[in-house]
């Protein structure tokens, strides 16, 4: 009898284990992938940054050295950090407010919405060499289309991907037409806004421009920041397009930061400086997502906090 | 009047993202010599189609197609199966640490790609797996973060009242998962394997890193190589172009109203 309840124990204690055992066995692929697929190459990168590391051949520890070489004694870090930034300033605010615009146009009762939606998403799902080479041919000085276009209008077109002054644009433009994604968060997120707010709105005779800005960007504006930060970080993330349309030229004027970091590690097989490169990207991205995240709490409009905002008005 | 604006803002706005579409196609079934005729020709009087024969044997394209649908193919698996697992494990256990854990994984999907680029390549060729297909499949079984999280917000929406019904019937965590959820959760395993059918498929940069063989590329790597090869080419480059934008193209059409339904904006928000 004693033998038995000791049996029954055991089993159910057995049973117990599998059962707090279980949910980590289902989340154990994430669990495997981040330790060494995530964790593991953030914690090697950067002990590698500490280091003379090539990819063949002794390493040498160098201290803070790749830090110091980076940020005083290689013009070409500065360069591309400030081609980057460029990009970005141009990028940035384009994707959110085209992506708005397209958004708020497709939200109005129009026939076809789903054929323009469609067709504005379309370019957001073919790849980065597809992308490239069509608008290396769009962009091509003397046979582009573009340049043709802009000749009927009147207007003599640059040699877009050859001239300094127009290369950075070229690939700002081409990155633009690959918005749907942004498009379609924010599109949405404006049909999630509850329709009475517009109607009584319009019955307390509130013109058009006003409800955009008092009702649409607020009630957006989680989805807003979100496409904020997406867009931030894949603008210092942009490598393919520059890398494939214009070398990083001409005369380095589309040379980015990703891709100073690429050819450290990829052509010169600097593995240390390149570890330590990136985790200087890592750390603006980080600082620059904070600084949005934080500067959210006075624009950004999240409908379980009315009271709270309310409260902190008064 | 505001009607017509409307209209014709996206009737512009249309033409914008097709042209270039439309320009490509056409370059690529173009005749040399209307290729470089000005103005330019914008309806060619005979439409090539030997042009897209004699661009794929201009390289070793059936080798790249039968690598891309290797890496596309069995990567999908991957995905499907873990994002799946790990999703159900999060949506439907309590556990010590659970919450933590998942703003762990969710905060990953802000560690830019070039800080792991470096160190994972260092990895795989330790591994020995450089020059071959494996550091585009693998990882791919280890669940990505974002997919996670469609498919957690998915299962979140599944009332827990049918596990309950299902373990009161005997069915384990397992069964519940595999015979319940699985189906249930299609429509959102529709979209996580569309998204990661184009990710793979359009995907440059790793195959650039990781492959050095001609016999180990891609089809976008072949794509690209052709630039390299030969500038003037321009027939070539659109035809292969065209080619490697009919697949996500055809599947995005299949899969849209999953796309378009806003999973994945209404994640965002949730």
């Amino acid at each position: 009898m004693s033998t038995l309840v000791v049996q029954d124990d055991v089993a159910e204690e057995r049973h117990r284990f599998i059962e707090k055992l279980t949910p980590y066995l289902f989340i154990s692929p994430w669990i495997l992938g981040f330790l060494f697929f995530t964790l593991g190459p953030l914690i090697f990168s950067f002990v590698m940054g500490f280091y003379d590391w090539p990819v063949v051949g002794e390493r040498t520890f160098v201290g803070l050295q790749n830090y110091e070489v980076m940020l005083t004694e290689d013009p070409l870090f500065w360069d591309s950090l400030w081609v980057t930034v460029k990009f970005a300033l141009f990028f940035v605010p384009f994707n959110v407010v085209l992506g708005l615009l397209l958004a708020v146009l497709l939200n109005q009762k129009v026939i076809g919405t789903g054929v323009f939606r469609t067709i504005f998403y379309l370019p957001s799902v073919i790849s980065g060499v597809a992308l490239v080479t069509i608008w290396a041919w769009i962009y091509s000085h003397e046979y582009g289309i573009l340049n043709f276009l802009l000749g009927l209008a009147g207007i003599e077109g640059p040699n877009w991907l050859g001239d300094p002054n127009w290369s950075l644009l070229a690939i700002v433009i081409a990155s633009l037409w690959g918005l749907g994604g942004t498009m379609l968060i924010l599109l949405t997120g404006l049909q999630s806004i509850p329709k009475e707010l517009y109607e009584a709105a319009r019955m307390s005779g509130v013109p058009g421009w006003a409800r955009l800005v008092y009702i649409t960007i607020p009630m957006l504006s989680p989805m807003l920041l979100f496409t904020l930060i997406t867009s931030i970080i894949s603008a210092f993330q942009q490598l393919t397009i520059a890398l494939l349309l214009t070398k990083g030229g001409p005369l380095e004027s589309t040379y980015f930061f990703a891709m100073y970091v690429y050819d450290n590690a990829f052509m010169y097989f600097e593995m240390g400086f390149a570890a330590a490169n990136s985790w200087v990207m890592f750390l603006i991205i980080l600082i620059l997502s904070m600084l949005v995240l934080k500067s959210s709490s006075a624009w950004v409009y999240y409908e379980g906090e009315m009271n709270n905002s309310e409260a902190a008005d008064d | 009047m505001t009607r017509a604006l409307t209209y014709g803002a996206l009737l512009f706005l249309s033409a914008m993202f097709i042209i270039p579409f439309y320009w490509t196609f056409i370059t690529a079934v173009k005749s040399i010599g209307e290729l470089y005729q000005f103005p330019p020709v914008f309806w060619p009087d005979e439409v090539m189609w030997d042009n897209f024969v004699t661009a794929w044997f201009k390289q070793p394209f059936d080798v790249y197609l039968k690598n891309s649908v290797i890496v596309v193919v069995l990567s999908t698996m991957g995905q499907l199966f873990s994002c799946s697992l790990v999703a159900f494990g999060f949506a439907r256990f309590k556990f010590r640490g659970r919450d933590a854990i998942f703003v762990l994984l969710l905060s990953t999907m802000m560690i830019p790609w070039d800080v792991k680029m470096i160190p994972l390549y260092m990895e795989f060729n330790m591994l020995g797996w450089i020059n071959t297909l494996k550091p585009l499949i693998v990882p791919a079984y280890f669940a990505d973060a974002f997919f996670v999280f469609l498919l957690r917000q998915y299962i979140m929406t599944v009332p827990t009242e049918i596990d309950e019904a299902a373990r009161m019937d005997g069915a384990n965590s397992w069964q519940i998962y595999w015979r319940i959820h699985l189906p249930l959760m299609m429509p959102a395993l529709v979209l996580v394997g569309t998204l990661h059918f184009m990710n793979a498929w359009n995907d440059y940069l790793g195959p650039l890193i990781y492959l050095n063989d001609q016999s180990k590329y891609t089809l976008t790597l072949g794509l690209s190589m052709f630039k390299g090869l030969n500038e003037t080419d321009i027939t070539s480059i659109a035809a292969i172009t065209v080619v490697l934008c009919i697949p996500p193209l055809i599947l995005f059409f299949f899969a849209q109203r999953y796309i378009m339904d806003g999973s994945i904006g209404s994640s965002v928000k949730g």
